[in-house]
């Protein structure tokens, strides 16, 4: 609808050129950097022409907001401060997005759930903000080391969910997580997961594009609803009548702006896919022994596959890497040989299991497990005895290591 | 392609979403007809056929082209004008063309005048209040648009049209995407090239539709 003029090929103030995305992303030179993923967080930020980022501390998610405090410093983010607490922060970065900026911040564990208000209320006013969510533990007794309860929390919030394995995908799902959650017919708060500290502070090899590369600028002008005017709704929604009166209209509305925000989560599914090329990633998924997990359990379960080879097991591997939207029928499609389905999980309610359960027919075939949580790694030994053990093969307890 | 269809109310209490019924919004070039994907030109045809077929065929045009906030969206006001007097000069006898602004979707004390004006959040009033059996939305911002089709299609029977700038909406009977001057004076085109091929639902004296 807005009249612009693309800026495509044009360069900002630090000398960066816009560049059309899909071109940065899948033809530009990669330059091989060795990066923590904090590290590239703020490589990721420095490309994505970001307006406003606002931090909190939590760990582990403050080495990479004080790395993009220094971006601000070098003048690649128009806007940086600090919030003087989680709930602040995200109440801020919806004040900057109703404004019309790209805004990025960062959260983990116990501060993702102190601002959870912010969550669904972000995604009622269709403000696309992407939040990076380095997990760790959130219940008592306090752990700072990764833990994914909070994923489950955050999945029925109405905002997008991926969940990153490795900092290479941290760093291009940073900037085509714009692409997608700015849509016009999607406009929704993004949340990119990963496991904290086996993510953001393991050094790796990551390709990167130049940096004298950028994503064009966000342009507020294609919201589906209107730039910032205190009158019209989503502001000011405490004077909109349709939550001031009790009529049937008036839960209509309510009801129907629900639906919409789901709506727009679906709508988000074929820029997803031809974004991130498919929700899910997959290997050999006609055997019989499927592992499907997101994050670092792909990680770990990619290397019990490694393992079992070695015994004569063969098995396959799901790769989910949106959670919302949920690729309900790639992963129906993807286990539809499988005879048993493991999801091996760094948490302790199993949330990806019971969602997989929830999806495909014959759900009897998904074992949730292994899982740990705390802060516990998962030795992909334990992946290895958790499928023989289901399998009837004899193994050896792991209990005892570390002691 | 999902088995669901967008078709006129009224369909429930509360009806779904269409999206979330697997009705996915058309690529551009494309438009969708009560959610099955269809080429532009047929949209044209079926969406000027609907207009010459109501007893109230209604525009509704949003705040991003009844503000002239830009050059095009004045462009596009004109437009619209345009193919309001179009439709007026190709109806017949009984019909009765509408022209219902939705300047803003401020909520309006104590009431809005639905004879006059449309809100996004009580666009059954004014559909009920006109007995309008067939409207297109225009300038409307999408999620707005989106709110007051589905509502629409839950408690009424009229036939909706979404001449949407962006993506398009899947809770519209009939939606074209990427609109522009050139889409809607094809629509244009297409009302006078139709009229007088069609016959027209006239309202009876108790309201109803013959």
């Amino acid at each position: 609808m807005a009249e612009t003029k693309s800026v495509i090929g044009t360069q900002n103030k630090k000398g960066q050129t816009f560049t059309d995305p899909w071109k940065m992303l899948h033809d530009a030179p990669r330059t091989p950097s060795f990066f923590t993923g904090s590290e590239v967080i703020k490589e990721a930020v420095r490309r994505a022409s970001c307006d406003v980022m606002i931090a909190y501390p939590i760990t582990p998610q403050s080495e990479a907001a004080a790395l993009i405090g220094e971006l601000f410093a070098e003048g690649y983010i128009g806007d940086y401060f600090r919030g003087e607490s989680e709930f602040a922060v995200m109440s801020q970065c919806a004040g900057a997005a109703f404004g019309g900026a790209r805004v990025f911040t960062t959260t983990a564990g116990p501060g993702t759930m102190r601002a959870m208000e912010n969550f669904p209320m972000w995604a009622g006013a269709r403000l696309p903000i992407q939040m990076i969510v380095t997990c760790r533990g959130i219940n008592s007794p306090l752990s700072i080391q990764p833990d994914t309860l909070e994923i489950a929390y955050l999945l029925n919030t109405g905002m997008l969910v991926w969940h990153a394995e490795t900092a290479q995908d941290f760093f291009d799902w940073i900037l085509k997580g714009y692409m997608v959650s700015e849509e016009p017919d999607v406009h929704l708060p993004l949340a990119l997961c990963c496991d904290g500290f086996f993510v953001t502070h393991t050094k790796d090899v990551v390709n990167l594009t130049p940096t004298d590369m950028c994503l064009p600028p966000y342009d507020p002008y294609r919201s589906p609803v209107p730039c910032m005017d205190m009158e019209c709704p989503p502001v000011r929604m405490m004077r909109d009548p349709f939550v001031m009166k009790s009529n049937y209209i008036s839960y209509a509305t309510h009801a129907s702006w629900q639906q919409e925000i789901w709506a727009a989560v679906e709508r988000s599914r074929k820029h997803s896919i031809h974004w991130l090329n498919g929700l899910i990633d997959t290997e050999n998924t006609d055997q019989e022994i499927l592992i499907v997990a997101s994050g670092t359990a792909v990680s770990q379960g990619r290397e019990a596959i490694r393992l079992l080879e070695d015994e004569g097991v063969r098995c396959g591997l799901v790769k989910v890497k949106t959670l919302r939207p949920w690729p309900e029928e790639e992963i129906r499609e993807a286990t539809k040989n499988a005879k048993h389905i493991f999801v091996p999980e760094f948490n302790v309610t199993g949330w990806l299991a019971k969602e997989i359960r929830a999806t495909i027919p014959n759900p009897h075939r998904v074992h949730a497990g292994p899982h740990v949580c705390g802060g516990m790694t998962m030795p992909p030994e334990i992946i290895v005895q958790e499928i023989k053990t289901a399998l009837g093969m004899k193994s050896f307890s792991l209990a005892g290591r570390g002691s | 392609m999902s088995q669901y269809r967008v078709l006129p109310g009224p369909e429930h209490f509360l009806p779904p979403a269409a999206a979330s019924m697997g009705v996915y919004l058309p690529n551009p070039g494309e438009a969708h007809i009560n959610g099955v994907i269809a080429s532009e030109e047929k949209a044209y045809e079926e969406a000027a056929r609907q207009f010459l077929m109501a007893s109230v065929p209604t525009i509704f045009p949003g705040p991003l082209v009844l503000w002239a906030w830009n050059e095009k969206a004045a462009k596009k006001a004109t437009a619209i004008r345009h193919l309001y007097n179009t439709l007026k000069e190709c109806v017949q006898p009984g019909q009765r063309p509408m022209l219902i602004p939705m300047p803003d979707y401020r909520p309006k004390y104590p009431k809005i005048n639905p004879e006059v004006e449309i809100n996004p959040n009580h666009p059954n009033l004014t559909i009920w209040h006109n007995k309008i059996d067939c409207c297109m939305f225009v300038g409307v911002h999408c999620h707005q648009a989106n709110l007051s089709l589905k509502i629409i299609r839950g408690g009424t029977s009229c036939y909706t049209i979404a001449m949407c700038a962006q993506a398009g909406h899947e809770d519209a009977m009939l939606s074209f995407r990427d609109a522009s001057v050139e889409k809607i004076m094809t629509l244009a085109d297409w009302v006078k090239k139709l009229k007088g091929t069609v016959k027209p639902r006239l309202t009876t004296k108790s309201g109803a539709t013959s």
